[in-house]
């Protein structure tokens, strides 16, 4: 079929649709083989995390990201004509992934993750957007941009992309496997592991020089994810990089807060394969060997932790922070636990946290609050010394810390 | 008046240990299943948090996790010739309510019942002829211990129920149970790690010829992943078992065992807050529609459904069948009826040792931890020269050293003052106690129907309990007492203190919440109200799932039969029923 015709065809589909279901046929340009690609898409770059509201209707927007700069609401992305992206062309939705500019020219801010999406591949876009227009369209009317002045401006966005963005596809690099470069394409694309990972500077964009080194956002700390021995993967082999992503758990850690949402929502849909691309490329990052030295146990704030461990900590993580698999986190020569940030840590003994459900790992075990029982001091003692002991070595955690992040929860922020 | 919901497949009343086995098997099925539960959510992290869970007051002293009488209650009396009347305060018993049920808060025993048990009429009958039976209303319960074996080791699995075979195969094996019938693979987990007085009681025991082995437990010893793919803790051995729920994920309940698969699953859906208030039949009385219930609100909803299982306590599963008019209520008079029929108990007994050179730190235990005795259980020992049926367990569980409930004191110390704090200094680390668990035998004059005077806030008549212990009960608990004394004296104590069985039985103090019948199995129509499925004989697409289909109670501890039963009744469910919907037994 001559490219004129297919579009003739198209159109008349169109026309029929509209007739019938008012549903956008324009999915049908594409071969099934193409949409379930665009729908794995999908899964890759976990759409569903922003564009679906728990148990709202698929990709109909309406999640509130709290930014730095103020509150984004995830848009509408089904087929709605009116308030869904069924007004846009392939071509407006291209220029969304790859360059943050929208139907119409307006800017995108970078909570959507362009500055990784540009380097998708121009067919997996294609496949995505086809695989977008199959979506049954749903009527629901979204004010993304909640920001306060001056950055709800969306012109601001052609000074921050000059001064942040750099357009371009993903470049493959022939000195390694095709597994290793399949990893980083995902990582840095679809992926966008960056959006949470990566260090921000003060405008909100990647540090370029830190790349997965760690980064505190909503309060929660997406920890360092290179192979650095300490804070990064570097004890975790590939095997444990892999269940972890596809189950939510391993031996060392079970994933809770916004990364449980991204393996229920995508890694733990990924395929196999991809997931051990992913493992090899991470495992291959280069991280700091960053040296540290624990807090002596005789500081006075080792020995309160230490009573405030055995009565609060000990029945579930042992009395050595050996935790136990599938259930309680290994807290002994743990990543997570040595963070030069604490925010996570203090986060969830203040607020408990509810760890990842998979198919096969579907406990969800959680940790319950203990804001009403444990005194900023407190936490703060009984975190330094989980930090440096069995193996662990992290910068004592402040009380003053603890209390300005108790304040932030409690306000909701 | 109700509004109607859209249709289901299944209603199931009742989300706790049956309810949760039972949705979770038919949703497997395909089919579209809700469960309506009258009391809250709860969940492990948010309502057993590690930092309140062991408030003492909270929940041993003010049963927060229980059901409160404002909610339902019953009234009791002791023969047909006294009038009965409400219990105001839940005391003997202390059935649970919300998600997890009862099953939240128990103790974590969890038995197999003897082969015996299954067909004890038929049994007894020929071993010691009809005449030993006379007085009682003993029945075979139309299921075999074979026929149930499968389902006790897929709620022993569900669970990982740590104890020690003695029976694998018609093999016996050292150091288990000598006595239970065959199983086809040992337990999922080995047995908890022995206290102190539990391993004297072991050793006493055996001194005197007896046949002592670990309790099996639902605290686990070794963390364990189940064949649904959820994980669980080890026990730590806190002592916060009974009237608590676990912080630890160390104690099998639903919310440990089952749910955290169920709740994923799309074709499942849990209503909290919301009680039933009947089964609706249809004109004919012959076919349930559905159920009618009242949420959080106090907004009436009608639920229709293809399918109705009272997965309730088993009080309350007989309470509805009663109010929706399901079968015909039993009569004591005439022997008629079925429903209400064989309401049973438990028939225990105690004792207490006291030790001038003994530390027992009795703080470090778990409910079901410690040692059985079942060498005068059951029909495990000879009857013929005795004057009773029936025994009983004779367990040494010590399952707490709690603050304000573990006061041992010898009798003759003051209830308060410093006499009695000087008491409980001295005893307090040196004492211990074992008891009997004495099979409870339904009697003609035990049963349950609907009071005539008092009602529930819905209006509704409150159910009547009838009760008293029958006299073979109380000789055959002294004569089992007689040997705990024995046990006691080989201990060799400074004193021991013995709590015996007698008449009548009183609603007040704690005793056992394990009640049964009301909801009988059995082959028989005119004497059971459900078949050897648990299908009600009168409305085939009513399940009826619980210890109230126990036509009497044995000296174990319910449970591990009631989560068999669960099973048990949801392969036939499945695997029958589903294809040709109907009566599975032809009467």
């Amino acid at each position: 079929m001559s490219h004129l015709s297919r579009l003739a065809a198209a159109a008349a589909l169109t026309l029929s649709a509209v007739t019938l279901s008012a549903h956008p046929s324009a999915a049908d340009e594409l071969p099934f083989d193409r949409i379930v690609n665009g729908r794995y898409q999908a899964v890759l770059g976990d759409c569903a995390g922003c564009h679906t509201l728990p148990g709202g209707a698929s990709f109909a927007g309406g999640v509130a990201l709290p930014t730095p700069f103020g509150t984004l609401v995830a848009p509408n992305i089904t087929p709605d004509a009116e308030t869904g992206i069924g007004h846009w062309s392939e071509t407006d939705f291209r220029n969304a992934m790859k360059k943050g500019i929208g139907h119409d020219g307006v800017r995108l801010y970078p909570a959507m993750p362009y500055p990784a999406y540009t380097r998708m591949s121009d067919r997996d876009v294609a496949d995505l957007w086809a695989y977008l227009r199959t979506l049954q369209p749903v009527r629901n009317d979204i004010t993304s941009n909640q920001l306060p002045f001056p950055f709800n401006i969306r012109a601001v966005m052609i000074g921050w992309n000059w001064l942040n963005f750099t357009p371009g596809a993903f470049k493959a690099d022939p000195n390694r496997s095709a597994e290793w470069n399949r990893g980083a394409y995902i990582v840095q694309g679809a992926g966008h592991c960056a959006t949470c990972h990566s260090p921000k500077t003060a405008l909100g964009a990647d540090k370029t020089n830190a790349f997965l080194g760690g980064a505190v956002l909503q309060n929660w700390l997406a920890p360092t994810i290179t192979n650095a021995r300490r804070e990064g993967l570097g004890a975790w082999s590939i095997d444990d990089v892999t269940a972890y992503l596809k189950t939510g758990a391993n031996r060392f850690d079970i994933a809770s807060g916004p990364m449980a949402e991204v393996v229920t929502n995508s890694t733990s849909q990924m395929t196999d394969a991809d997931r051990r691309a992913i493992a090899v490329y991470l495992k291959d990052l280069p991280g700091e060997a960053n040296k540290a030295t624990p807090v002596a146990v005789n500081d006075p704030g080792m020995k309160a932790g230490a009573a405030v461990y055995a009565d609060n900590c000990s029945a579930c993580h042992g009395l050595k922070g050996e935790g136990q698999p599938k259930l309680f986190p290994q807290l002994a020569d743990s990543a997570l636990i040595q963070q030069a940030d604490a925010t996570s840590l203090i986060r969830v003994v203040l607020a408990g946290s509810q760890a990842a459900g998979t198919q096969a790992a579907p406990t969800t075990p959680a940790m319950p609050s203990l804001a009403w029982r444990l005194n900023d001091a407190q936490v703060a003692d009984v975190l330094t010394y989980v930090r440096n002991m069995w193996g662990n070595a992290a910068p004592a955690v402040a009380s003053d810390m603890v209390g300005k992040l108790r304040k932030s929860l409690k306000s909701g922020s | 008046m109700a509004r109607k919901l859209p249709r289901k497949d299944v209603v199931i009343v009742g989300l706790g240990w049956t309810g949760a086995i039972l949705a979770h098997e038919l949703t497997e099925s395909g089919l579209d299943v809700v469960a309506i539960e009258r009391g809250p959510w709860r969940d492990t992290a948010t309502d057993f948090n590690i930092g309140y869970v062991s408030d003492e007051l909270r929940y041993a002293v003010r049963r927060d996790l229980f059901l409160q009488p404002a909610q339902e209650t019953l009234t009791m009396r002791n023969t047909t010739s006294q009038t009965a009347l409400p219990m105001r305060d839940f005391g003997s018993f202390l059935p649970g309510t919300g998600v997890g049920g009862a099953g939240v808060h128990w103790n974590g025993h969890t038995w197999r019942f003897y082969p015996s048990d299954f067909n004890l009429k038929s049994h007894l009958t020929e071993r010691y002829g009809a005449a030993r039976l006379a007085d009682l209303q003993i029945q075979d319960w139309g299921v075999s211990y074979d026929e149930m074996e499968s389902a006790y080791d897929r709620f022993e699995y569900l669970c990982g129920i740590s104890g020690k075979a003695g029976n694998i195969g018609n093999k016996i094996q050292p150091g288990g149970n000598p006595f239970e019938g065959p199983r086809k693979r040992d337990y999922p987990l080995p047995p908890m790690e022995m206290t102190y007085a539990p391993t004297l009681f072991a050793e006493a025991a055996r001194s005197l010829g007896l046949h002592p082995f670990p309790t099996p437990s639902a605290n686990l010893s070794k963390a364990y992943v189940n064949p649904l793919g959820i994980a669980m803790g080890q026990c730590t051995m806190c002592g916060f078992c009974e009237r608590f729920g676990c912080a630890n994920y160390s104690k099998s309940s639903a919310q440990t065992t089952v749910l955290p698969v169920l709740m994923r699953k799309s074709n499942f859906e849990a209503r909290c807050n919301s009680e039933v208030l009947h089964v609706n039949l249809d004109a004919t009385g012959k076919m349930a529609r559905g159920v009618t219930y009242v949420d959080g609100n106090g907004e009436e909803w009608e639920q229709p459904a293809d399918m109705v299982l009272l997965c309730a306590y088993g009080l309350h599963n007989a309470r509805l069948m009663m109010l929706s008019k399901i079968g015909k209520i039993y009569d004591p008079q005439t022997g008629e009826g079925t429903v209400g029929r064989n309401y049973a108990y438990q028939t225990n007994a105690g004792v207490q040792l006291f030790f001038d050179d003994k530390n027992f730190n009795p703080f470090v235990a778990a409910g079901a931890l410690g040692q059985t005795v079942d060498d005068f259980n059951g029909d495990t020992f000879d009857h013929a020269a005795l004057d009773f049926v029936g025994g009983a367990g004779i367990n040494c569980i010590p399952t707490n050293g709690r603050p304000i409930g573990f006061r041992p004191t010898p009798p003759g110390t003051p209830r308060w003052g410093s006499a009695w704090k000087k008491a409980t200094r001295d005893n307090y680390l040196k004492a211990f106690g074992f008891s009997s668990q004495g099979s409870s035998y339904a009697a003609r004059g035990n049963y349950l129907d609907l009071d005539p005077t008092y009602k529930d806030r819905f209006g509704r008549p409150l159910m009547r309990m009838t009760f008293d212990f029958p006299d073979n009960d109380i000789r055959m608990s002294h004569w089992v007492s007689d040997r705990m004394e024995e046990i006691a004296k080989a201990l060799k104590p400074r004193q021991y203190v013995q709590a015996r069985r007698n008449k009548s039985w009183n609603s007040v103090p704690y005793q056992s919440t394990h009640n049964t019948g009301g909801a009988i199995m059995g082959a028989d129509p005119k004497t059971s109200a459900v078949n050897k499925f648990l299908q009600s004989w009168d409305v085939p697409n009513v399940f009826v799932i619980g210890a109230s289909a126990f036509p009497q109670n044995a000296g174990k501890n319910p449970t591990g039969t009631v989560g068999a039963l669960a099973f048990w009744a949801a392969d036939a469910i499945r695997n029958q029923y589903l294809r040709n919907p109907g009566p599975l037994v032809q009467a």
